[in-house]
């Protein structure tokens, strides 16, 4: 049995907070910059140039990437070997998330409640928290902070078993068809397939924590994120959605087994601005 | 690129089209959902909107605090469409200038041609990058709504596109 104090974890969580917010990770910036090779139209070569530039600047002066630094989702794998001590882990969670966002000039955009009062709770906390125990004697934390200018053009669909393949194609396309310019392409596009109609959801947003560079080790849903990026990219939507070759980054699919009478697909669209950090304590 | 300098005179306006790049200079005002919300909210209960509307710019914009030293945050532009229903009001009111991204409503571009308006387009997710062509920044309105308050800012040189034109053109309808 191993002890951890939740102030190690309250302590990960405000630092990734900052860190996600101001810095572009690596394999991003790349696929960013060969958009600038890729591209034709001046419009789209401007838009592509500026995230670059964007990038260098929020990392250079150490502000956000976006003004839109997101709302927080948190998922806490705790080994079963620990035993967590010092008080409520959701608590600690909530205080990183907290401090994270007010000390670093981070945008607070959590309001209270979704309908009857729209009060900003000034420090954007609740974050959503998963929590599940897994083997061994680790803490590993992943998080997120999504912004909603893409979060907003994101779907989910019960599809029939029928519709099969070309059910879930069309509906993945058809989403990044829609989101368009509003969702700052180019996206970075997460896809639950399976599951129960909320863990496709759950599914697509964890997704969007895979490394670019990192190939599904599926080999049929390898395949199908390859076609799938390849038709978004002839939409000619392009950067900023001016028009142009690279409308997404990266397709990113998860699955799961589901019910005889179902295949739940969730496509949680994200902008380029793609922000998650993994932490192992 | 032409720079534009803001308040600008209808014949400016008119002279603008779809797609072409631009860089702006003067006066514009943040507002985003909350406050767009509060303005027309405020006017239906005869009170005075917050800043002179006529020929008046807003920038959808809700910026990250600012850090000692800076005269603003990142701030990028939001989604316009969230906008659009209270958008043709304002229009009528006399906004002529609107900054945002993404696409407008027929409802929207149909009071953009009727004002001779214009809706200009910035690059999103470029908050850090846009900030530096915000020079000043002065709380006007609704302080309780933080990031969502009205602020008046004085840009330079601010980087965007025609995104709708007098015309009513689109530049997301725009052939390559």
């Amino acid at each position: 049995m191993r002890e951890m104090n939740v102030s190690r974890i309250e302590a990960a969580v405000k630092q990734a907070c900052r860190e996600m917010a101001v810095y572009c990770s690596e394999d991003i910036l790349k696929r960013l910059k060969q958009a600038r090779d890729v591209e034709k139209d001046e419009r789209s070569i401007t838009a592509v140039e500026m995230l670059v530039e964007n990038a260098r600047i929020a990392e250079a002066e150490q502000i956000p990437l976006c003004q839109d630094t997101g709302m927080v989702t948190a998922y806490v794998h705790i080994g079963q070997e620990v035993h967590l001590i010092g008080g409520s882990l959701r608590e600690a969670v909530m205080r990183g998330v907290s401090e994270g966002y007010t000390e670093n000039y981070l945008r607070a955009s959590v309001v209270r409640d979704p309908v009857f009062d729209r009060t900003n709770t000034r420090d954007n906390t609740p974050a959503v928290l998963y929590c599940d125990i897994t083997e061994g004697e680790e803490v590993r934390i992943e998080l997120t902070a999504k912004g909603f200018g893409s979060e907003n053009m994101s779907r989910i669909a019960m599809l029939k078993p029928a519709e099969g393949l070309e059910g879930v194609r069309q509906f993945i396309l058809d989403t990044i068809h829609r989101a368009g310019p509003n969702a700052c392409p180019p996206m970075i596009v997460g896809v639950g397939i399976g599951g129960t109609f909320d863990q496709s959801a759950v599914m697509a947003k964890h997704a969007l924590l895979r490394n670019l560079d990192e190939e599904n080790p599926d080999e049929n849903y390898r395949a199908l994120e390859t076609e799938l990026e390849e038709k978004a990219n002839e939409m000619g939507i392009g950067p900023m959605g001016l028009g142009g070759r690279t409308t997404v980054l990266r397709i990113l699919i998860e699955h799961a087994p589901t019910h005889i009478a179902g295949l739940p697909c969730a496509v949680n669209i994200c902008c380029h601005a793609c922000r998650h950090r993994e932490v192992i304590l | 690129m032409r720079t534009i300098l803001l308040p600008m005179s209808e014949e400016t306006r008119k002279s603008l089209k779809a797609g072409e790049a631009v860089k702006l200079s003067g006066t514009v005002y943040t507002a985003r959902d909350a406050a767009h919300a509060r303005m027309l909210s405020d006017c239906e209960k005869g009170r005075s909107l917050p800043f002179p509307i006529e020929n008046a710019a807003i920038y959808y914009v809700g910026p990250t605090p600012a850090k000692p030293g800076q005269a603003i945050g990142s701030a990028g532009p939001t989604t316009s469409s969230r906008m659009d229903r209270y958008t043709p009001e304002l229009l009528d009111m006399g906004l002529r200038v609107m900054i945002g991204k993404g696409r407008r409503s027929e409802a929207v571009k149909e009071s953009i041609v009727k004002n001779s308006a214009v809706y200009f387009v910035a690059c999103g997710g470029a908050g850090a990058l846009l900030s530096h062509s915000i020079i000043e920044a002065e709380p006007v309105a609704y302080p309780d709504l933080l990031a969502e308050a009205v602020v008046k800012l004085t840009v330079k040189d601010f980087p965007c596109f025609v995104g709708i034109d007098t015309d009513g053109n689109d530049i997301y309808e725009m052939e390559d």
